[in-house]
C-alpha cells in the first residue's frame, strides 16, 4: 500500500523523517529545582539559572536521567552509559543563556526502534535514530503590545527528550501513525503525557521527495511548529506536493525551515531562523560527562511496564481476540486495564465488542475520558454476565447499559427496577408459540412447505407476544421443533 | 590564518556584536596576528590524544527531582530594563 | 602597637579573640584607609555600611563567644564575585546597575565565617587581562613604584584590585580568581601572596563565569597563613556547581610549619627560555637555594608541552567566553541599547557594554568554534591541553612540587604593551600550564628587582595536593624575608 504522489513526469514517493520534543514528566526542571507545572503566572517558575543570570550553574535532574533511559529501553534502544552535554549556541530572546543545553555527537540513547501497525493489519518497524536531553527555551509572546515582544521563563529549561526517527516514513499516514504509537509508548512509560495542545509533545517534520523507485536522498525542508497528529500529515502532504511542483517545474528545493500555518494549510519559509545557522555546539564545560553503570540501567528495566507490543501480542494470544481489536484496546493503558478487568473470567470477544462498540462508542460521542466513565468496568462485566446466564437478551443489555449511562446504576438494580427479566421459561414460550401457530396456520403450512426464510416472521411475532423478554435463542430453538412437519 | 573583512563582519553577527565598516580592517588585523601566533599548536602531534573537554575528570553529580526554587518572579525580573506585567520585553520579534 | 591594618589575618584573629581590639575598629581602620588610597581605584564599589553593620554583628557574636574562623576579619571581594543586593559589575559597563538576588558560594562561606566585606575590587573587565587595564572603572594602580621613580604600574590582573588594596594594606585579605593566572600574576606584582587551588577545590557557583573549565577562586593576602586560613572557609564541595569536588578539605594551616625536608623539587627546563630577564631568573636560582637550605633536593624535569599552553589557553578560554557571556545581551540585566529589531538592540548592546579585550576575545572564541573551524582550533587545543597535563602527572610520579618564576618580569607602566594583545598575553606564560592541568600553584613574594620592584616565585604540585604548595610556600616565605610595603 504505497503513498506515491503522481505528477507530470511520473510518480513521487515521499521521505520523511520526524524530530519529537516530548516534556519530560518530572517535578522540577532538567537543570534546576524550579517547578514544570503548566500555566502559571509568568516567571514564578523561574530560577536564577532558568533566567541566565551571571554565576548561575546548571546541575542535572537525576530523575530526569532515568526518565530519558527508561523512554530509551521503551524503544528498544542502545543505552549509553557516557554521554556528553553540549552547548548549542543562538541568540533568541527567550533563550536566556545565550545557548541551549543539549547533546550533540554523544546522546544518552541511540539507535532503536517503533513497530507501526498500520490500518491494514500489516505492521512496520521504523529506526529511532537517538533520544537526547535538552533545555526548553522560554516563551516569546508577540500579541500583547504593539511594539514589544514579552518573555516569559517559565518553560526555561524544562526538560525534553528530542526524540529522532531515522528517514524511514514514507506516507502522512505512516508519520500519524508514528506519532500515535509514540505517544502511547511514552504514555506507557510515564514519561511524557503526550499533549500536544499544551505543547508538551511538538513535532518537527523533516520532508523530502524521489521519483518512485529512486533511492537518491533529495534536499529536505523541516516543517516546525506543528501542533497536532492531523496536522503533522496535512503539513507533510502539503510540503510533499509543493517539492513535487519545484522539482517538476524545473526548480531546486532548498534546505530550509518552514512553518505550517493550519489556518491556510500552507507551509512557509521562516526567514527569522534564516540568518546565519551555525551553533557552535561544544561539550558543555559546566557539566562533566553523564555516566552511569548497568546496575542503574537494570533496575529501570526491571520496573518497565508491559508496553503496548508486548500486550497486543498477549490479548491476542490469550483473548484469541483480531489484531484489529487488540491494536485498538491497547493503544492507551487505561483502555487495556478497563478492558482486562471486564473481560476476566468472561468471554474475552464478547468483552472486547461491549469495550470497543459501546463502551468507546459512548465516550467519544459524550467526550469523555476513560477515567471518568458513568459505565465502570466492573459494572460492565456485570452486565455481560447477565448476558451470559441469560438474564438479558443481547438487545436488552443495549437498553441496560443506556440506563447504565444516564444513571451509572449497576446492571442488576436496572434490571431489577425495570423488570427486564428475559423469558427463559419453556412452558411460557411454548403457550405462545402455541397460540401463534393456531392463529397463523397458512404461514405455517408455507413454512412447513419449505419457505424457511418465515423463520424470523414466527420470532418476530413469538417476541412481541413475550414483550421481547423471550430468550432469542431459546425462541429459535422451540419454534423450530413445534414447526416442525 | 588571517581573516578578511567578510569573515570578521560575519563572527560578528553570529557574535551579536555591532561592528562599524571603519573598525574590520584593523579587528581583522588584530584578530589575524592572534590566530597566527595560536597557529603554532598544528605542529604538535596529537593523533593519539582523547581531547581534555573539560577541567575535571570527575562525573557529572545528580539532584533529586525536587522542586525548591522559583517562586520568586519579583527577583527574576528587579534587574531587568525593560519589565512589564511580569514579563520581560524586547523590540517585536516578527517570525 | 601597629597600625591595624597592618595586622596579617592570623595576627587579628589573636588580637580579636584576646578582646585587644573590635571588629568595628579594624572595619572602620581599613575603611578610613580605603578612603585615603582612593588614588590607587582598588575598588569599584566600597561597602561601608555592610562592612559596619557586618563588624557589629561580628562584636556581638563574639560576646556570646560564638564566633566563625574569619570573624571580625575585614576583607575585599573581587567584583567578579555577586553578592546579595550588592552592585556587581564584573568591571563591566554591561552589567551596569546588576544588583544580584543572590550570593556567591564563596563569598557566602566567607560571611558565615565572620568576614566582613570592605567593598567589592576592581578588575579587568570579565577577568579578561593582565594588568588591570581593561576595567571600565579605569585601571588599578600597583602601590609599588620604582625607586626614584613616580611612573604608575599595573597591579598584574585580572584580579589587580585585589592585589592593590592587599598590597597597599586597605583590607586583610582579598578573594581573586584565576583562570590563567589572575591571581598569581598580580600577586607577584604586588608582593603579596595568592593561591589558586586545585580546580573544583572552591565552588564557582556565584562567580561571573569567564571560561568554566579553567575559572578557579583563591585568596590573597600577605602572608602565606593567611592564605591557608581564608582558603580553607572558602574551599568545600557545593552541590550547586557540578565541577566543585567531594574531595576531603584538609587543615591547610595545621602543615604549614612541617617544611620540605626530603621534597623533591622539580626545575622544569622549559621555564627558562632564551633571554629570560636575568632578575627574575636570578631569583629563581636563590629560592631552588632556599628550599635545598630547607631540606629539599632540587630535580631537573621537562614540561615539554609548555611553550603551547599560551595559545591553547587563547583558543579555549575565549570559546568558552564567547558562549559565557551570550547571556549579557541587554534582556534580563544591566545595560541595553536601544534598537530597532530584537537583533539591533543585542548587536549595539553589546557594542557598546562590551570593551575592546572581551569583544577581541568573543570574536577569536565564535571563530574557534564556528562550523569548519572547530577541528583545527578548539579540538586541537582540547587534545593539547590533554598533553599539557600529562606532562604535569608524569613530573609529579618523580617530584613533590615544582618551582617557577611566577611572571617573566616586574610590574610595568600603565599603557605599556597595551597596542599589542599578544605581547600582553606573554605575562601569563609561567602560570597559564598550570591552569590548563588544573593543578593547585601559589605566587610567593620573593624578592626585589634592582629598582625596588617585587619579583614572585610560583609552586606548583599535583591536584589535591594543596598541602605541600603551603609547606614549600611557607619555607620560601620564611627564607626570603620579603620587605612588605609600609611594614618597615
Ligand atoms: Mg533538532
Ligand atoms: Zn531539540
Amino acid at each position: 500500500m504505497s503513498y506515491l504522489i503522481k505528477g507530470d513526469t511520473g510518480n513521487w514517493e515521499v521521505v520523511i523523517g520526524l524530530e519529537v520534543h516530548a516534556q519530560v514528566v518530572s517535578q522540577a526542571k532538567l537543570f534546576s529545582g524550579a517547578s514544570v507545572a503548566f500555566g502559571a503566572a509568568p516567571n514564578t517558575q523561574v530560577s536564577c539559572v532558568d533566567a541566565g543570570m551571571p554565576g548561575m550553574l546548571p546541575v542535572i535532574n537525576g530523575f530526569c536521567v532515568a526518565q530519558a533511559v527508561k523512554t530509551g529501553l521503551g524503544l528498544k534502544a542502545r543505552i549509553n552509559r557516557h554521554s556528553v552535554f553540549a552547548r548549542k549556541n543562538y541568540f533568541y530572546a527567550d533563550l536566556p543563556q545565550g545557548y541551549q543545553i543539549s547533546q550533540y555527537d554523544q546522546p544518552i540513547v541511540g539507535e532503536g526502534t517503533i513497530v507501526l501497525d498500520m490500518p491494514d493489519g500489516s505492521t512496520r518497524t521504523i529506526g529511532i535514530e537517538r533520544l537526547h536531553l535538552e533545555q526548553d527555551a522560554g516563551k516569546s509572546i508577540h500579541d500583547m503590545h504593539p511594539q514589544k515582544t514579552f518573555i516569559d521563563l517559565n518553560r526555561s529549561g524544562v526538560a525534553l527528550m528530542e526524540i529522532v526517527s531515522k528517514p524511514d516514513l514514507r506516507s502522512p499516514e505512516e508519520a500519524g501513525q508514528y506519532l500515535r504509537k509514540l505517544r502511547s509508548i511514552l504514555r506507557y512509560l510515564g514519561t511524557c503525557d503526550g499533549n500536544m495542545e499544551e505543547g508538551s509533545m511538538r513535532c518537527d517534520a523533516n520532508v523530502s521527495v524521489r521519483p518512485a523507485g529512486s533511492n537518491e536522498l533529495r534536499t529536505r525542508c523541516e516543517i516546525k511548529n506543528v501542533n497536532s497528529v492531523r496536522f503533522v500529515m496535512q503539513a507533510i502532504e502539503h510540503e510533499a506536493r509543493r517539492h513535487v511542483d519545484v522539482y517538476e517545474s524545473g526548480g531546486t528545493i532548498v534546505q530550509e525551515t518552514r512553518l505550517y500555518d493550519s489556518n491556510r494549510d500552507e507551509t512557509r519559509s521562516m526567514r527569522s531562523k534564516e540568518m546565519a545557522h551555525d551553533y557552535r555546539y561544544f561539550p558543555d564545560p559546566d557539566l562533566p560527562p553523564l555516566i552511569f553503570d548497568q546496575a542503574f540501567i537494570d533496575k529501570i528495566k526491571a520496573s518497565l511496564p508491559e508496553l503496548p507490543d508486548d500486550k497486543k501480542e498477549r490479548f491476542i494470544r490469550d483473548y484469541a481476540l483480531s489484531t484489529y481489536d487488540a491494536d485498538v484496546l491497547v493503544a492507551e493503558q487505561e483502555n487495556a486495564l478497563y478492558f482486562e478487568t471486564v473481560a476476566k473470567g468472561r468471554d474475552a470477544k464478547l468483552a472486547a465488542n461491549w469495550v470497543i462498540s459501546n463502551l468507546f462508542g459512548m465516550l467519544n460521542k459524550q467526550g469523555v475520558a476513560i477515567a471518568d466513565s458513568p459505565v465502570k468496568a466492573k459494572d460492565l462485566g456485570a452486565l455481560i454476565d447477565l448476558i451470559a446466564d441469560n438474564t438479558l437478551s443481547g438487545r436488552m443489555a443495549k437498553e441496560v447499559f443506556e440506563v447504565m449511562v444516564e444513571t451509572g446504576k449497576a446492571p442488576a438494580m436496572i434490571v431489577e427496577e425495570r423488570g427486564l427479566k428475559q423469558v427463559t421459561d419453556t412452558g411460557a414460550i411454548d403457550a405462545a408459540i402455541d397460540q401463534i401457530i393456531a392463529a397463523n396456520p397458512d404461514k405455517v403450512a408455507e413454512y412447513r412447505s419449505g419457505k424457511d426464510k418465515l423463520m424470523g416472521w414466527f420470532v418476530g411475532q413469538l417476541m412481541k407476544a413475550t414483550q421481547g423478554k423471550a430468550n432469542p435463542g431459546l425462541c429459535g430453538e422451540l419454534l423450530k421443533k413445534k414447526l416442525a412437519p | 590564518m588571517s581573516l578578511d573583512k567578510a569573515t570578521v563582519r560575519r563572527i560578528a553577527t553570529l557574535a551579536r556584536i555591532d561592528v562599524q565598516e571603519a573598525e574590520l580592517e584593523p579587528l581583522a588585523g588584530e584578530l589575524s596576528a592572534i590566530l597566527g601566533w595560536i597557529e603554532q599548536l598544528q605542529e604538535v602531534d596529537t593523533s593519539a590524544v582523547a581531547p581534555m573537554t573539560g577541567g575535571t575528570d570527575a562525573a557529572l553529580p545528580w539532584r533529586s527531582d525536587v522542586v525548591d526554587d522559583g517562586g520568586q518572579p519579583e527577583k527574576v525580573v528587579a534587574n531587568a530594563p525593560d519589565p512589564q506585567d511580569g514579563f520581560f520585553t524586547v523590540p517585536k520579534v516578527v517570525e | 602597637m601597629t597600625s591595624l591594618t597592618a595586622l596579617t589575618i592570623a595576627d587579628a584573629r589573636d588580637q580579636l579573640a584576646a578582646g585587644k581590639v573590635s571588629a568595628v575598629e579594624l572595619a572602620d581602620a581599613h575603611l578610613a584607609a580605603m578612603e585615603k588610597a582612593a588614588d590607587l581605584n582598588a575598588f569599584i564599589t566600597t561597602t561601608p555600611d555592610v562592612a559596619r553593620d557586618r563588624a557589629k554583628a561580628s562584636d556581638t557574636r563574639r560576646k556570646k563567644g560564638d564566633v566563625g574562623a574569619l570573624d571580625g576579619i575585614p576583607l575585599g571581594i573581587k567584583d567578579l564575585f555577586c553578592t546579595e543586593g550588592v552592585l556587581t559589575t564584573a568591571a563591566s559597563h554591561i552589567l551596569d546597575g546588576f544588583k544580584p538576588p543572590y550570593e556567591s558560594t564563596v563569598t557566602a562561606k566567607l560571611r558565615d565565617a565572620g568576614a566582613v566585606m570592605l567593598g567589592k575590587l576592581n578588575l579587568d573587565e570579565f577577568a579578561m587581562g593582565s594588568a588591570t587595564i581593561t576595567s571600565y572603572y579605569g585601571p588599578t594602580k600597583n602601590p609599588w613604584k620604582a625607586k626614584g621613580s613616580s611612573v604608575d604600574l599595573v597591579p598584574g590582573g585580572s584580579s589587580g584590585g585585589s592585589a592593590a588594596a592587599v598590597a597597599a594594606s586597605l583590607c586583610m585579605g582579598a578573594t581573586g580568581t584565576d583562570t590563567g593566572g589572575s591571581i598569581r600574576q598580580p600577586a607577584a606584582f604586588t608582593g603579596i601572596v595568592g593561591v589558586k587551588p586545585t580546580y573544583g577545590r572552591c565552588s564557582r557557583w556565584g562567580i561571573v563565569a569567564f571560561a568554566s573549565s579553567l575559572d578557579q577562586a583563591g585568596p590573597m593576602t600577605r602572608t602565606v597563613r593567611d592564605s591557608a586560613i581564608m582558603l580553607q572557609v572558602m574551599c568545600g564541595h557545593d552541590p550547586k556547581d557540578s565541577t566543585s569536588s567531594a574531595h576531603v578539605v584538609p587543615d591547610f594551616e595545621a602543615v604549614l610549619k612541617q617544611g620540605v625536608k626530603g621534597l623533591k623539587i622539580g626545575i622544569p627546563k622549559e621555564y627558562r627560555p632564551d633571554g629570560l630577564n636575568a632578575e627574575v631568573s636570578a631569583l629563581w636560582d636563590r629560592g631552588m637555594g632556599w628550599l635545598k637550605e630547607a631540606g629539599a633536593v632540587a630535580v631537573d624535569i621537562s614540561l615539554p608541552h609548555t611553550k603551547y599552553a599560551l595559545p591553547t589557553y587563547y583558543i579555549v578560554a575565549p570559546a568558552e567566553a564567547s558562549s559565557n557571556l551570550a547571556r549579557y545581551d541587554g534582556v534580563r540585566f544591566g545595560l541595553r541599547e536601544p534598537g530597532k529589531s530584537l537583533d539591533e538592540m543585542y548587536a549595539k548592546t553589546r557594542a557598546a557594554g562590551f570593551g575592546a579585550e572581551v569583544k577581541r576575545r568573543i570574536l577569536i572564541g565564535t571563530y574557534v568554534l564556528s562550523a569548519g573551524y572547530y577541528d583545527a582550533y578548539y579540538l586541537k587545543a582540547q587534545k593539547v591541553r590533554a598533553l599539557i597535563a600529562r606532562d604535569f602527572d608524569q613530573a609529579f610520579e618523580k617530584v613533590d612540587a615544582i618551582l617557577t618564576p611566577t611572571a617573566p618580569s616586574a610590574p610595568f607602566g600603565i599603557g605599556e604593551r597595551m597596542d599589542d594583545p599578544v605581547a600582553m598575553y606573554l605575562n601569563d606564560v609561567f602560570t597559564v600550564p598550570a591552569s590548563l592541568a588544573g593543578i593547585p600553584g601559589a605566587s610567593v613574594p620573593a624578592g626585589l628587582t634592582a629598582t625596588g620592584l617585587p619579583l614572585g616565585l610560583q609552586v606548583l604540585t599535583k591536584r589535591w595536593d594543596e598541602e605541600t604548595l603551603f609547606r614549600v610556600s611557607q619555607v620560601i616565605e620564611d627564607a626570603a624575608a620579603f620587605p612588605r610595603l609600609g611594614a618597615s
